[in-house]
């Protein structure tokens, strides 16, 4: 198919395969791009917010031809129980200035347009084509690959791997393990299209404005999970997910939890009479820091998702994905620029490089994180938004009922059902875990 | 055995998707058994589109046709050989038109 042996062969088109061709072909390797889809885009799943700073790292003038759907004014946090929910809401005008910050997106335009970038960048981006296998020499050198159509191996002085979370290729060649249940979570997702008007009433929106919704609590049934609702210009992204192991326990499907999230009256107005025109579902990694696997080897390097580089606790994914490709493809080209082989020793700087960057350092601040809300998610994502419910209604409800009977109330319904014990110390490790 | 919530209808949403089905090639193999393990039977429930149903002699089949490609099989059923994951060839399998 290849004969011409490449400087870098990047497999994936994700943000993280984006990310990592752009650059690389931007500092004048010869890349070939490979993506089973029909299009950079055409099997990409994500919610989904862009983060400006991160892109312009990589395209600085982006805004100018972007895919861009809505910049986010408005963030709120909602605790919910079964027919409530305790918000956070933080907007500010702060948000409509010149170049904003976070952006909600649609994927599979938005990766179209950032494939064209890295066309235009002179990488040659095939499409169409499943990478199948890995080509490795006699000492376990990753020296190419095979795709399924024929022709043999292509080779490469480098692989990139941005093959996403459950990425085959590296967990075949023994790279990595593949992610345990407990440390992914499957999200399903559907779009919902509303006549623009509508959206910006409902959610309070003029012109290009946009609102995110992060949603925990009885949705998820004591699961370890999180719904969601972001705006686009003409439709509602809206999801829910949670731990993979955890749907395996309690043999609950991820569309009935969809369902029953879209008619709880918090949500169902703000989508109703909605038209559906897609359902999708993904992984999204949440080990965080622990599960970070092996990250570079003779002649690879994995990045994105790939690598489970994921702040779950931030919801910062592709981001982390897009940042890990550009700094895989800066040291691979700072290799290449010394005239250095591409061995493990030498592209052990792309996890040096890492660990400078913001993406390790924010992994490792929540390094504990992801367990306590694992193991603990009864708790967090049942009892506490249930008793937070509770001590609102009892806040705001007048019937009579002096307040200081009120108060001794809500102090009883938490010390009832969790005890002071296990108060102090969800709280305790709630904070050490943060730190 | 928990089963779906018969209410809602996994087909009505997939039937939103695009596809290009590769007939004759399925990119999942449910290993032969004659009782399912607690790993096969997980996959009932928890594939998001509802590709591994029961038959008459209470085996787990699969039928990938509205596979959504999550990988969230794999990650259950793979690591105990319950079944093999495979990409579908290039260019086909489900094609989002938003993602």
């Amino acid at each position: 198919m290849i004969d011409e042996k490449f400087d870098a062969i990047v497999v994936g088109a994700g943000m993280a395969g984006n990310g990592a061709a752009y650059t690389l072909a931007k500092r004048g390797l010869k890349v070939l791009q490979l993506e089973r889809g029909e299009y950079s885009g055409s099997k990409n799943v994500q919610g989904a917010i862009l983060y400006s700073d991160m892109l312009e790292k990589i395209i600085p003038d982006f805004r100018e031809d972007a895919p861009l759907e809505r910049h986010l004014v408005e963030q709120r946090f909602w605790m919910m129980d079964d027919r409530s929910h305790v918000g956070l809401h933080y907007r500010s005008e702060d948000f409509n200035e010149e170049a904003p910050n976070r952006y909600t997106i649609i994927r599979a335009q938005f990766d179209k347009w950032f494939s064209g970038k890295v066309r235009e960048a002179g990488a040659l981006v095939v499409c169409e084509t499943t990478v199948t296998e890995l080509v490795q020499d006699a000492y376990g050198k990753v020296i190419g690959v095979k795709t399924d159509r024929g022709g043999g191996q292509i080779h490469a002085d480098v692989v990139v791997l941005a093959e996403g979370v459950s990425g085959l290729l590296g967990t075949r060649a023994g790279l990595r393990k593949i992610p345990k249940p407990t440390d992914v979570a499957l999200a399903v997702k559907e779009m919902h299209f509303l006549p623009q008007e509508t959206i910006e009433d409902r959610f309070l929106l003029k012109g290009d404005e946009g609102v995110v919704i992060e949603a925990a609590g009885t949705i998820s049934e004591g699961m370890t999970g999180m719904g969601f609702i972001y705006t686009n210009k003409e439709c509602i992204s809206l999801g829910i997910g949670c731990l993979v192991s955890d749907f395996q326990k309690t043999g609950r499907s991820p569309y009935q939890l969809l369902e029953t999230f879209k008619q709880h009256p918090s949500v169902a107005p703000l989508i109703a009479g909605s038209e559906v025109k897609e359902y999708a579902a993904h992984l999204i990694p949440e080990g965080g820091y622990k599960a970070i696997p092996q990250l570079f080897g003779d002649g690879w390097v994995v990045v994105g998702d790939a690598a489970q580089l994921n702040n779950a606790i931030h919801r910062e994914g592709s981001n982390l994905a897009m940042t890990s490709g550009r700094i895989a493809a800066e040291a691979i080209f700072q290799v290449k620029s010394r005239k250095e082989p591409m061995t493990a020793q030498n592209l052990s700087l792309y996890k040096t490089l890492l660990e400078q960057s913001f993406i390790i350092k924010d992994l490792k601040k929540y390094k504990d994180m992801p367990q306590l809300l694992h193991i603990q998610s009864q708790n967090f994502f049942l009892t506490y938004p249930q008793l937070v419910s509770k001590a609102m209604q009892n806040f705001v409800r007048v019937d009579g009922t002096p307040k200081i009977e009120k108060e001794k109330m809500t102090l009883k319904s938490f010390t009832s059902a969790r005890s002071w014990a296990g108060l102090f110390g969800d709280a305790f490790r709630l904070a050490r875990a943060w730190r | 055995m928990a089963t779906a919530d018969p209410a809602v209808r996994v087909e009505d949403k997939l039937f939103q998707n695009r596809y290009l089905v590769d007939a004759g090639r399925c990119h999942i193999k449910v290993r032969p058994h004659t009782t399912p393990t607690p790993a096969l039977k997980a996959l009932l429930t928890a594939c998001p589109a509802r590709c591994y149903e029961l038959n008459a002699n209470g085996q787990v089949e699969i039928a990938a046709d509205g596979c959504v490609e999550c990988g969230t099989c794999r990650i259950i059923g793979e690591p105990s050989g319950d079944i093999e994951w495979n990409y579908p060839r290039g260019g086909y399998g489900v094609l989002f038109k938003f993602g």
